[in-house]
C-alpha cells in the first residue's frame, strides 16, 4: 500500500468517531496494541526527547524498503506513534523524504504535532524524514 | 475576610474565562504559569496605544511628557507593592529570569572571585539555576545546594551547614512553582546576612499570593514578573538594595543608560536608568499598575484566604483518587497541587483534561533536579487563582476520573 492509501485509511476509521472520547479511546488502543520496542534500541542515540515524555526511533533498511520501529512513555503519544510508523514503515527512502504527512490534520490531531516542546512528535516526523534522507545518499555512494 | 470576595463578579472582570475549549467552558487551572489578565488591565493597554504611546524621558512633546509619568508612576506603584525604600530601587526588566541574570552577571562578575560560594536550593526553576552555574563556571565559584525532605520544604539546618564565610550570594525561591511551598526566607536571609552574604529571592511564585515587605525581608534583590500577577506578560522589576545596585555596572549598554557618550568614554545614567537601556516595554509597564490596583483592591489577605480554601478542598477530593499521589505536602503552601497518579503518564493526563476544557500544567515545570528528588520525570499541577471556583475543582475531580477509566 503506498503512503498515502494508508493515510486515507486511517482517516476512514477516524470517521467513525463522533465524540473525543471514543476517538481516544482508539488512540490509546493504538498505543497498548503496540508492539513495544526491544531494550537494546532505547538507547541514548535514537531517543527523541520531549520536554514531557520521551520517543525512541529506531531505522533500519529490509532490502530497499525503510523500515522504522518506535516506543513512547506515555500512551497517547505511543498511539500516534504508532500511526506514523504505520503510516511511513516500509517504503523506500525516496518515498519517506517526500511524504506529505496530511492525515494527522484530516483526523483533527494536528495539534500533537504542533507542541514540539510537550511531545517530540514532530521531532521524531523530522528525524523519519532525516532517515529518508540519509539512506538515499547512502545508497548512491553504494 | 475570603468571604468579602464576590467570585461572581471578580470572574466577570476576566474576559478569557468565558472561553469555550474543545466544546466546553475553559476551566483554567495554569495560574502558576500565567495567570489571565482583568477587564481594567486589557483597557490600559489599548488606551496607552490609543491616546498617549510615546518614547518615554527623552520627548518635550505633550504624548511624551504623558507616557513617561505613566511610566515613573508604575515604578512608584511597585515601590508601594514592595514597600521599597526608594522609587529608583525598582528596576523594570522583561521578567524573573531576565532580572536574575542581571544580577548574576552585574554583581556576580564584579563581586565574585574564584573559590566563592554562591547557595542555591533544590527546589529552584530553572531560571535561578542556570545563571548561577554560568557565573559559577566563568568565575571558578563553587554552587552548593540546599535539601528538602519528603514534604518539599528546606532543610534549615542543612541550609545553616552550608553557610560558610566563602558565601557571597545565597539565591532561592520564595514560593515553589512545583510544590507551592512557601519558604522561610525571612530567617534564611538573616542566616545568610550573618556570615556577609547577600541574598536574592525569586518572587515570580509568592507575589500574587503573598504580601511583599522588601524592607522587612531585608532581601538584597527581589525579581517578580507582572504576568503571575494578573498583569501583562513581557515585564517584571528587579529590586535592589540602591547601594547594591550603585555599586553595580550596567548589565546592557544602549540608550536610555547613559549620561555622556563619546568614543573614548562613556558615563553612565544615575539609578534606574542606568540598568534599562534600550527603549523599554512602556505600554506593559503603564498597564502593570492597573494589575497592581486591581489585586490591591482584592486585598492580598482576601485572596490567600479564598486560594487557601480552594487549595484545602482540591487536596481532599483528589485524595479519594485511588493510586494518586500529592508531590508538595508542606506546611505553608499556596494554591498549587502536583500530584502524579501510578501507573499513568502525566502528559496522558494533561491531554485528557484538555479535551474537557480543563487547562493544567503537566512535566517538569523547568525543575528538573527537584523531579530527580523525589524520582519522577514529571507531575500533573493544577495551579488556582482568585477567580477559580470550587465547581471547576469538581470538574476537574469529575475529569481525573474519567482519564482513569480511560486509561485503565
Amino acid at each position: 500500500m503506498t503512503i498515502n492509501a494508508i493515510q486515507d485509511e486511517l482517516i476512514s476509521d477516524f470517521e467513525l468517531f463522533d465524540d473525543w472520547e471514543s476517538k481516544y479511546e482508539y488512540i490509546i488502543d493504538l498505543g497498548k496494541q503496540f508492539p513495544p520496542l526491544e531494550e537494546q534500541y532505547k538507547t541514548e542515540e535514537n531517543i527523541i526527547k520531549g520536554c514531557q515524555s520521551k520517543v525512541w526511533l529506531n531505522a533500519y533498511m529490509e532490502g530497499d524498503l525503510l523500515k522504522f520501529e518506535a516506543d513512547s512513555d506515555a500512551i497517547i503519544v505511543r498511539g500516534l506513534v504508532s500511526m506514523l510508523v504505520k503510516v511511513l514503515s516500509g517504503h523506500t527512502p525516496e518515498e519517506v523524504s517526500r511524504a506529505d504527512l496530511y492525515f494527522m490534520e484530516r483526523v483533527g490531531l494536528h495539534q500533537h504535532l504542533a507542541q514540539t516542546r510537550s511531545n517530540g512528535l514532530a521531532a521524531m516526523l523530522k528525524q523519519m524524514r532525516a532517515y529518508g534522507f540519509a539512506f538515499q545518499a547512502k545508497s548512491i555512494n553504494v | 475576610m475570603s468571604n468579602s470576595l464576590d467570585i461572581n463578579s471578580i470572574r466577570n472582570d476576566f474576559p478569557i474565562l468565558n472561553e469555550v475549549v474543545n466544546g466546553k467552558q475553559l476551566v483554567y487551572f495554569d495560574n502558576a504559569a500565567t495567570t489571565q489578565k482583568p477587564r481594567l488591565v486589557l483597557d490600559a493597554l489599548a488606551g496607552y496605544y490609543e491616546h498617549y504611546n510615546a518614547n518615554i524621558h527623552r520627548g518635550i512633546h505633550h504624548l511624551a511628557e504623558k507616557a513617561t509619568s505613566a511610566f515613573e508612576q508604575s515604578r512608584r506603584r511597585l515601590q508601594a507593592f514592595l514597600n521599597a525604600a526608594y522609587p529608583e530601587e525598582i528596576i523594570f526588566t522583561y521578567g524573573t529570569t531576565d532580572g536574575i541574570n542581571l544580577v548574576a552577571s552585574s554583581y556576580g562578575r564584579t563581586f565574585l572571585k574564584e573559590g566563592d560560594e554562591v547557595i542555591i536550593s533544590t527546589m529552584e526553576h530553572h531560571s535561578n539555576i542556570v545563571p548561577w552555574q554560568m557565573l559559577c563556571e566563568e568565575r571558578g565559584c563553587v554552587l552548593k545546594v540546599i535539601p528538602i525532605n519528603d514534604d518539599g520544604e528546606i532543610l534549615m539546618d542543612e541550609y545553616e551547614k552550608l553557610l560558610t564565610e566563602r558565601t557571597k550570594i545565597v539565591s532561592v525561591v520564595h514560593v515553589s512553582n512545583s510544590l507551592g511551598t512557601i519558604n522561610p526566607v525571612k530567617e534564611i536571609i538573616e542566616k545568610a546576612h550573618a556570615v556577609g552574604a547577600k541574598v536574592l529571592i525569586d518572587g515570580a511564585q509568592a507575589s500574587s499570593h503573598l504580601e511583599i515587605n522588601v524592607q522587612d525581608l531585608d532581601c538584597d534583590f527581589y525579581c517578580l514578573s507582572l504576568h503571575k500577577i494578573y498583569g501583562p506578560t513581557g515585564m517584571g522589576i528587579l529590586y535592589g538594595k540602591r547601594d547594591l545596585l550603585n555599586a553595580m555596572p550596567p548589565y546592557r549598554g544602549g540608550g536610555e543608560m547613559i549620561k555622556e557618550v563619546t568614543f573614548e568614554k562613556t558615563t553612565y545614567n544615575e539609578l534606574p536608568y542606568k540598568f534599562e537601556a534600550g527603549t523599554p516595554n512602556i505600554a506593559d509597564v503603564v498597564a502593570a499598575k492597573f494589575a497592581l490596583d486591581y489585586v490591591d483592591n482584592l486585598g492580598k489577605p482576601n485572596i490567600a484566604a479564598y486560594e487557601n480554601k480552594l487549595l484545602t478542598y482540591a487536596t481532599e477530593a483528589v485524595g479519594e483518587i485511588d493510586g494518586l499521589k500529592i508531590i508538595g505536602k508542606a506546611k505553608h503552601k499556596v494554591s498549587v497541587l502536583s500530584f502524579v497518579i501510578d501507573g499513568i503518564h502525566h502528559q496522558d493526563i494533561g491531554v485528557l483534561l484538555d479535551q474537557q476544557g480543563i487547562a493544567i500544567r503537566t512535566g517538569h515545570h523547568c525543575t528538573q533536579p527537584l523531579m530527580n528528588r523525589f524520582n519522577i520525570t514529571g507531575t500533573s499541577r493544577a495551579s488556582f487563582a482568585v477567580y477559580n471556583t470550587i465547581e471547576e475543582i469538581d470538574k476537574l475531580i469529575r475529569g481525573l476520573h474519567k482519564v482513569k477509566k480511560m486509561l485503565g
